[in-house]
């Protein structure tokens, strides 16, 4: 993209004036996306945008500025104006050498965005509209979204770190609207990978659409969820949003470091049933959180958070890992080149234990099944966290019975990672939108199925 | 002409015979300060701009859009543009808009007295503002950020249809997010001020709120499971109106997805509730002179005593639906399409203050803020279950801070059950006003 010449004058500028890092970010996305709604193709997008974002860390402080001008002097001035946080005029240069470039190229079997025909992109989403349509007669409305990007970056800093990478992120989802006497009711299903086209071999765009037409029809006879406390049966995948939300941002070390976390200065201790063994793994597959290097130049790693219940590490990017003296856990991501990086997630999993899912709704008199969660929210410095269902049932004596109502389920992180009292073998993965601060990165979440002996559930009925 | 419509018209004058064109192009400067423990913790300044390319030909619709002005970025978005528009369905309500005799109101949204005040001068005010939070109370131990913001930006809409539209605003915040410890507990609450430049920005309040809310809730623990009427903060109030706003839009009733479809001049909300969207106001964040079409903003009344008068139309859904467009187009910036949606909702105020409306709840609780709106309210089937805190009201007083409980019942039913509307209006940054407003038979899970 640039040559590293030019990159190396730019970060010499950026610590012209004092600073003890300097990092230059270029990206270089492309993307398309297509909608089907009501009937038709809506819209078919594509976008492009380039630029580079430029920091300078002097002491506590960061100065950023970023340019979609990328010629010499577009760079200088982003330079200039991201080093005016360094107030003192006394270059302390020091030589700055770039390791010799690191590279990470698409593996061989990505079929890049631009290499397939809009017609076929649309035929998909065809398909599952009428697929979503013929499954039921209650099914009146159907729209279909698909999306790819195509993201080169470029990272370079002060430290000596030169990578390039390319990612490749495609996406699919459905949502469909069913109707009956009881009014309306949604179903979403979606399926997102750091893949290119060739993700169309592994999943299966039918049944896609056909879980989100029978999650819809079911609700339609579905009775409001009960409010109170009952114990609660995550069905694996999904779930994960669980301990995305419990614990995963309360372990993102800029929350450690501004005393903002309830897991903060807990290293070493029992912070979860002993059945819990956490991972972040940005190295999964070619899961949706998955890269081969961090947005600041780090190959992903995987990063066991807790073990057997016991806090092992926090997850870390290169600003917290330089201000606590470590190395960072490669989990610096960003947005896009207009954003300073921060601490966030990859792919957040528990690892499978060795129960089988229909024993643990067995041996659940009364409950909630929860078999799709939508999303949730936390806050970190008290552990207050919600997580929604969007398909859920009664557990009654031991079996799952009539459908419920979507509601939220609340809790508090440290509370309910104790009261886990089961974790089954049906491991799974599912893609999410995770916002912090304003930025929204693509992660993964991953659990077996689990119970929680305890949770309060956000309905409207008398549990 | 400014430069940016300069790049509007060279875009659309390159429409072929039969093809409509819309060049929206935009420019923005951001300012962004964080401060935290008495130091710059980092400091944005930055220029961004693009544009955004509509093709209609042969009533087929075509996007694309490019994170710059440089022309052959422009360019590439054009040829795109009009290729895409060649796989989309034919809908013979496709087409751009053109001038109705609605004529813009002059809004005064930019204020050329914020470009004149140096970097430094929004640093101090963002220390300032940390220092203030932490002097209020001593059981504010931290303030996990203080913030300064500001944007100005500039846009222009042309089409070669005859909409001409440009658009200026200034914008600038402080906001400060409170930790509040006590005997190992600890609460957190957030407090900010919004104008259009410093000078009109409130550092006390955004102080004070902060403060008062991280620390009023110290104590609370999960209340007893039951129905009850609750008090919704102007701040929640906000965000319930946010989503009402997605019934409203004429779009989501044309496709089949809204509530109120079907129900114009029913009683879909108690007589209390008046509704209207009225970006002409220059007191609302989402002000402004021309919608994301270019056609002159007006008021629509949406909600009057209760009754279903109105929704809201862009240029498309108004001629599949046989109205005229309310001029309720709005685009989330140069990278996607214009769509339906409400800018500045505002609900008739009531006569008491929040003070007088606790004296007259007799069991219920005050919600000052609700989590997972996104996975836990469904629009569409209007299921309603979002987490909440805030303190019990007993016999017409504040009692004990209560967290960790969520509130569920319908959106239907909230509007229905609304028995107040309070009278402190609060022009908050989003697209619906804040007030007070008092709900009964809502379910609260606890314990």
């Amino acid at each position: 993209m640039i040559s590293p010449e030019v990159i190396h004058k730019v970060l010499a500028s950026a610590v012209s004036r004092g600073g003890e890092f300097a990092e230059i970010f270029i990206e270089d996305k492309q993307s398309s996306s297509a909608s089907f709604d009501d009937g038709k193709v809506e819209e078919l997008s594509s976008g492009i945008s380039k630029g580079a974002g430029i920091r300078v860390v002097v002491g506590d402080t960061t100065g950023f500025a970023h340019t979609a001008d990328l010629s010499e002097p577009g760079l200088l001035a982003a330079a200039e104006a991201a080093r005016s946080v360094a107030l003192s005029a006394d270059s302390n240069a020091r030589p700055i050498v770039l390791d010799s470039a690191v590279s990470y190229r698409l593996p061989d079997e990505i079929l890049i965005p631009s290499s397939i025909g809009k017609r076929e992109k649309i035929e998909l989403l065809e398909h599952m509209n009428q697929v979503a349509r013929s499954s039921s007669g209650s099914i009146k409305q159907v729209s279909a979204g698909f999306g790819d990007s195509y993201r080169k970056i470029l990272v370079a800093n002060t430290d000596g770190i030169f990578a390039t990478d390319e990612q490749v992120r495609t996406r699919i989802s459905v949502s469909v609207v069913a109707f009956g006497d009881t009014g309306m009711q949604t179903g979403y299903e979606t399926a997102a990978f750091t893949m290119g086209y060739e993700m169309f071999n592994e999943i299966d765009i039918e049944e896609l659409a056909k879980l989100a037409s029978e999650r819809a029809v079911r609700k339609l006879s579905a009775r409001p969820a009960p409010s109170g406390t009952l114990p609660v049966v995550l069905k694996g995948g999904s779930g994960g949003i669980l301990f995305h939300e419990a614990c995963g941002h309360g372990l993102e070390a800029d929350h450690i470091i501004k005393d903002s976390s309830v897991y903060k200065g807990k290293i070493g201790e029992l912070v979860a049933s002993p059945l819990i063994t956490l991972v972040d793994d940005g190295t999964v597959g070619k899961q949706w959180g998955s890269a081969q290097i961090d947005d600041e130049g780090k190959p992903s790693q995987r990063n066991v958070l807790i073990k057997d219940g016991v806090l092992t590490d926090y997850m870390w990017d290169g600003l917290r890992a330089r201000k606590s003296n470590r190395s960072s856990s490669g989990n610096g991501r960003r947005q896009s080149y207009q954003h300073l990086p921060m601490v966030r997630m990859t792919n957040t999993y528990l690892l499978e234990g060795d129960e089988k899912p229909e024993t643990i709704i067995e041996n659940t008199k009364h409950g909630v099944y929860v078999a799709r969660l939508g999303g949730g929210q936390v806050n970190t410095a008290t552990g207050d966290f919600v997580f929604g269902m969007t398909e859920a049932y009664l557990i009654e004596n031991g079996e799952i019975t009539e459908p419920l109502r979507d509601a939220n389920l609340i809790g508090n992180g440290p509370e309910v990672l104790k009261n886990i009292d089961a974790v089954a073998d049906d491991f799974s993965i599912t893609p999410g939108t995770c916002g912090k601060d304003g930025q929204s990165v693509p992660v993964g979440c991953g659990q077996a199925t689990v119970r929680i002996t305890g949770v309060t559930i956000g309905g409207t009925a008398n549990g | 002409m400014d430069d940016l419509e300069i790049i509007a018209e060279k875009i659309v004058n390159q429409a072929k015979p039969g093809e409509q064109i819309e060049a929206f192009v935009a420019w923005d400067e951001e300012t962004s300060i964080r401060v935290y423990n008495a130091a710059i913790e980092n400091l944005s300044k930055s220029q961004s701009s693009g544009v955004g390319i509509r093709v209609i030909n042969n009533h087929r619709q075509g996007f694309a859009w490019a994170g710059t002005l440089d022309p052959a970025a422009i360019d590439f978005a054009l040829s795109e543009a009009r290729d895409n528009a060649s796989f989309a369905t034919e809908d013979e309500y496709l087409g751009l808009g053109s001038p109705d005799n609605f004529s813009p109101k002059n809004l005064d949204l930019w204020r050329d007295e914020l470009a004149s005040h140096p970097t430094e001068e929004k640093v101090t005010l963002a220390l300032d503002l940390e220092a203030r939070v932490k002097n209020l109370d001593k059981r504010i131990k931290s303030v996990e950020s203080a913030n300064y913001g500001d944007v100005s930006s500039i846009a222009a809409v042309l089409t070669n249809t005859g909409m001409h539209a440009n658009y200026r605003q200034t914008f600038s915040f402080i906001a400060a997010h409170a930790i509040a410890v006590d005997n190992d507990e600890t609460q957190t609450g957030g407090g900010y001020s919004v104008g259009r430049t410093l000078s009109e920005l409130d550092p006390d309040k955004a102080a004070s709120d902060a403060s008062m809310r991280a620390t009023r809730l110290l104590g609370a623990s999960k209340p007893a499971s039951a129905k009850m009427t609750v008090l919704f903060d102007p701040q929640v109030t906000t965000t319930l109106l946010a989503i009402i706003a997605g019934i409203l839009s004429g779009e989501m009733v044309l496709k089949g997805r809204s509530l109120f479809a079907g129900r114009m001049d029913e009683q879909v909300a108690s007589g209390v509730i008046s509704l209207v969207d009225d970006p002409t106001n220059p007191s609302a964040f989402g002000a402004s002179i021309y919608d994301a079409e270019g056609y002159p903003s007006r008021s629509t009344s949406l909600i009057t005593n209760g009754v279903l008068q109105g929704f809201l139309y862009d240029t498309y859904s108004a001629r599949r639906a046989g109205v005229s467009t309310t001029a309720s187009a709005v685009r989330g910036g140069f990278s996607s399409t214009p769509g339906v949606g409400a800018r500045a909702l505002f609900l008739s105020p009531g006569l008491k203050n929040q003070p007088e409306l606790i004296t007259s709840i007799d069991n219920g609780v005050l919600v000052q803020s609700i989590s997972g709106v996104h996975s836990g309210v469904n629009p569409i089937s209007g299921d309603f279950s979002v987490g909440a805190e805030g303190l019990l009201i007993r016999s017409g007083s504040l009692g004990r801070p209560v967290k960790e409980f969520t509130i569920a019942s319908s959106l239907q039913r909230i509007l229905q059950e609304v028995v107040a509307v309070g009278n402190d209006v609060d022009w908050i940054p989003s697209i619906a006003a804040g007030v007070s407003l008092v709900v009964e038979g809502i379910s609260v899970s606890g314990t």
